[in-house]
């Protein structure tokens, strides 16, 4: 981002008036019924790391279940969580809800809190050069309704869902076992979370557009913006459009459920499979929302640390636009063994495969951003390169996928599991921690420990590819998804796969070693800890910035632009 | 798993013979019972002396036919497995080169080009070999190249795509055999509509040591012919090597999604709805799959097992079993002409008399 903003004048006013203004609200006021965009954004990135580390506990209780063929440990956890440890269906019943309840938390009570609520609410107000968000108080409405979502589908887990608690479904919630086949209000709680943090997210996303839209501070155009900038714009129509078809979808399941509807019931006229393309019609463009905003921080960062504009600035910005458009009409490439006809099938399988172009055209970006530069390994940087190659990889696998002859024998296996990881738990995530180590001290005033951050990169990234790699094998071998147990064939790389878990959660308590030691023991921040290649505004204020910014705006001057 | 030289050795001497047998009485459909009679007679005492591992108490395939022997590594996954399981059918083949010979390659070679770009960048231009960062932002050259390169890449690879997708979706002659495979919680139920009121429930076999999954059905590993746990069932689905199969698969509850990974072949079964799609078996063998589709508590204790035998064994078999091959010629027109008196559930009867107030419409590989 090669813009620099003249503030020099505005700062020193600035800092003025906030010896003023920097009077913050009482405790309750402040986080309980905050209009604050900064504030809003820790509690969402507080909020997503708590959901994490239930999402992820999740995953190691399957991983745990997983390592060997057998049943060895869903009994003695039907019996913890207060159902009938005896019954063997309720323990199978609880590996259905377990392996949904991890679907659902990471994808809508960690990524996208995370990424959109905690780092956009940060970072977008700022690198526009505005006071706040367009709508404050809404802001704090969108958080409120994603807590109250959580609450939900954690409800859900403890009321009747089928054999026993909780809902079962996956967390693509496909009827008709959603329906008929799941009686109990487990499922239903299930899909009220979804409606919650749904419309929580579709206010944030307008939100966003007006922000972006009609918020920038003088001379900054839109093609002046920073890429991450972009990347929540281009994220935020997704959310728009795509969001209220979920919704369309999900009520119809409430409605089948209880209120004599059979939209998706065979038995009075339905069709299974509408639910499939309104589920996924969503479904497509949400993990593209959970990837853009990664996106827009690893542009960031790379090019802080090669000291050099991102190569390619349109490009780029035009590439996300590509990829959120194409999006919309790629969705049935998740149906392909439905029953769908031979010319359906075949357009899904080109227009899947046109995707890869402009995220191709990013990937080659962001490399020939570092060609030329003088880089600098900071740890941000080394989640942004570990996020560049595991994100290439991810993305060839579904290369492999979209064609949808060769789909036929690795949809839902392994195969998929692997391929998502890849693109999510190493892209996403990578790009989250990325973003982390970016930015962490610029909210909380501390440095955090560079050799634990370094420490954690590599250990992570030694269990992650241990536990997801091997999958892809396992996929192929035809291992399908969702199963709580299996053949001995399938043993040796499923160990594997669980002992790479119990590295990466080893990364995990590192990470939070460092957040410790940062609050405890971290130098404090200077304004731009970064050095000369951190060019956007929120680099121009302290750190943390004070509690109101840019009450008298920022001008934006033209200087070395490409 | 070693199932036996000799057994299978054994196994092949006994088959060959009741091949020879039902090929004598074929043209007869009543003498055919009675053969079939004789043949169960004769069976338990050709067994002992030709085989060790079949004891006289083995499973049969049906009455009097022994059931076939798997092949370790052949129609099940095998440990430590890198790749696709061995492919028997030309689909199958063909899919397996499409992955093999042009995906993995064009990936694999992307990704080390990705990783060695990296490496270089990493080396060349890292803080202290480059003090002075460049401010190129812009090449115009360039950036049309890593457009239009991975778009002759991508329309590479199409073409064989499409090309196997068309070839997926030929459908079978009219005169093939139709299977009809029917999920249910938690279990297949396979029938062969034009042949007869051959209809019954394939459920996987209990594992030792563990809790009973399905109820009266025997452990896995009981009976010499058993293949692997988790995988192998009670009563396989026996189909004919070497011709092109009508499968059509439907649930009578919930979505599940039949797989043979083998052969190439994944199709939901959906309720309320009849997906189609055409298989073909090049060789004899086992070959198993498991339910694709979340379905429930034992969606991961419904597996599948075809076993492929030459056409006069499985007519053999789906004779004992109660079938009837009184129409093997179908009509070339389109089935709304006379059907043949002993089908009972034949698509033609459905197509004219059409089933109202059924949940289940009877329609091949409907447009999504």
């Amino acid at each position: 981002m090669a813009t620099t903003a003249e503030t020099f004048q505005g700062h020193a006013e600035a800092h003025d008036h906030d010896h003023d203004h920097d009077h913050k609200p009482g405790f309750f006021a402040r986080w309980f019924m905050s209009t604050n965009h900064k504030d809003i954004g820790t509690l969402y990135l507080i909020f997503a790391i708590f959901a994490g580390v239930i999402g992820g506990g999740i995953s190691g209780i399957m991983r745990a279940e997983l390592a060997e063929p057998g049943i060895q440990y869903l009994q003695w956890w039907t019996g913890f969580l207060g159902g009938n440890a005896q019954s063997f269906d309720e323990a199978l019943h609880l590996w259905n809800v377990l392996i949904t309840a991890h679907g659902l938390i990471m994808v809508f009570f960690m990524v996208m809190p995370a990424v959109i609520g905690g780092f956009g609410n940060w970072f977008v107000p700022l690198m526009i050069g505005a006071p706040d968000m367009a709508f404050p108080r809404m802001n704090n409405v969108s958080f409120w309704l994603t807590v109250a979502g959580f609450c939900s589908l954690m409800f859900s887990a403890f009321v009747p869902g089928g054999t026993g608690n909780g809902a079962g479904v996956g967390w693509t919630v496909y009827a008709p076992l959603s329906t008929y086949g799941s009686q109990g209000p487990a499922v239903d709680f299930a899909i009220f979370s979804l409606h919650l943090a749904g419309a929580g997210s579709i206010l944030g996303a307008t939100n966003f557009i007006t922000t972006i839209f009609n918020m920038r501070a003088p001379g900054m155009t839109l093609h002046k913006m920073p890429l991450f900038v972009w990347s929540v714009l281009v994220t935020a129509f997704l959310l728009l459009l795509s969001l209220p078809v979920l919704a369309a979808a999900i009520t119809m399941l409430i409605t089948d459920r209880n209120f004599g509807t059979t939209f998706f019931d065979p038995a009075g006229g339905g069709d299974p499979v509408l639910y499939q393309h309104l589920f996924w019609f969503f479904g497509h463009p949400e993990v593209y929302i959970m990837i853009l905003p990664a996106f827009g921080i690893i542009s960031q960062i790379v090019a802080t640390f090669s000291k050099k504009p991102v190569f390619g600035y349109l490009g780029m910005a035009y590439a996300m636009v590509a990829i959120g458009v194409v999006g919309f009409i790629v969705w049935a490439h998740h149906m392909y063994t439905t029953g769908l006809d031979v010319n359906t099938k075949m357009y899904f399988t080109a227009a899947t495969m046109v995707i890869a172009v402009p995220t191709g055209v990013k990937i080659f970006s962001w490399i020939a951003t570092m060609w030329g530069g003088s880089l600098e390994f900071r740890s941000p940087m080394v989640w942004a390169l570990g996020f560049i190659f595991l994100f290439t990889v991810g993305g060839v696998t579904g290369v492999v996928l979209a064609n949808g002859g060769v789909d036929d024998n690795l949809h839902d296996t392994y195969y998929v599991v692997g391929h998502f990881h890849y693109v999510l738990s190493l892209g996403a995530v990578t790009g989250l921690f990325a973003g982390f180590y970016y930015w962490f001290p610029k909210m909380s005033g501390r440095m955090y420990s560079e050799i634990l951050a370094h420490v954690h990169f590599w250990i992570f990234f030694i269990g992650v590819n241990m536990i997801f790699f091997p999958m892809h094998f396992l996929g192929m071998q035809g291992m399908p998804r969702r199963y709580p147990d299996y053949a001995e064939a399938y043993a040796h790389w499923n160990h594997i796969a669980s002992i790479g878990y119990e590295i990466m959660a080893v990364s995990i308590g590192v990470f939070f070693v460092n957040i410790v030691y940062a609050f405890v023991a971290g130098k404090k921040a200077e304004d731009n800890y970064w050095g000369e290649g951190a060019t956007t505004l929120e680099w121009t204020l302290s750190s943390p910035p004070p509690f109101h910014q840019f009450e008298t705006l920022p001008v934006i001057e033209d200087k070395g632009h490409h | 798993m070693n199932f036996g030289k000799t057994a299978r050795r054994g196994a092949n001497t006994l088959l060959t013979g009741l091949v020879a047998l039902a090929a004598a009485v074929l043209p007869q459909v009543a003498a055919a019972q009675e053969a079939v009679a004789e043949a169960a007679n004769a069976a338990p005492v050709a067994a002992p002396a030709t085989s060790e591992a079949a004891a006289p108490a083995a499973v049969p395939a049906a009455e009097g036919i022994a059931r076939m022997m798997p092949e370790a590594g052949k129609g099940m996954p095998v440990e430590g497995g890198l790749g696709f399981q061995d492919q028997y059918s030309p689909i199958g083949e063909y899919a397996l080169w499409m992955h093999d010979g042009v995906l993995l390659p064009i990936i694999t070679v992307i990704t080390l080009f990705v990783l060695g770009l990296m490496l270089w960048v990493i080396a060349r231009y890292n803080r202290r070999a480059n003090k002075v960062p460049s401010r190129t932002s812009h090449n115009t050259l360039i950036e049309v190249v890593w457009t239009l390169v991975p778009v002759l890449i991508l329309v590479g690879i199409a073409i064989p795509s499409i090309d196997l997708l068309a070839k997926q979706f030929k459908s079978p002659p009219a005169n093939a055999l139709t299977v009809k495979l029917t999920g249910s919680q938690w279990f297949w139920t396979y029938s062969f509509p034009d042949n007869g009121e051959v209809e019954f429930d394939s459920k996987m076999l209990n594992i030792p040591g563990a809790p009973v999954i399905n109820a009266g059905v025997r452990e896995v590993g009981s009976d010499p012919s058993d293949g692997p746990s988790h995988l192998e069932v009670d009563n396989r689905l026996v189909l004919p090597v070497g011709e092109p199969i009508r499968l059509q698969v439907t649930a009578s509850d919930v979505i599940h999604s039949f797989a043979v990974p083998a052969l190439w072949f994944k199709l939901d079964a959906v309720p309320g709805r009849l997906n189609e799609k055409m298989i073909f078996i090049k060789e004899p063998g086992v070959y198993y799959g498991q339910c694709s589709e979340l379905c429930g508590v034992k969606h991961g204790y419904m597996p599948i097992a075809i076993e492929a035998r030459p056409r006069a064994e499985f007519e053999a078999w789906l004779l004992a079993k109660g079938g009837s091959f009184a129409s093997k010629e179908k009509p070339a027109v389109a089935p709304a002409a006379a059907p043949a008196p002993a089908d009972a559930a034949s698509p033609a009867a459905a197509e004219t008399a059409p089933a109202a107030g059924t949940a289940e419409q009877e329609a091949p590989a409907p447009a999504a």
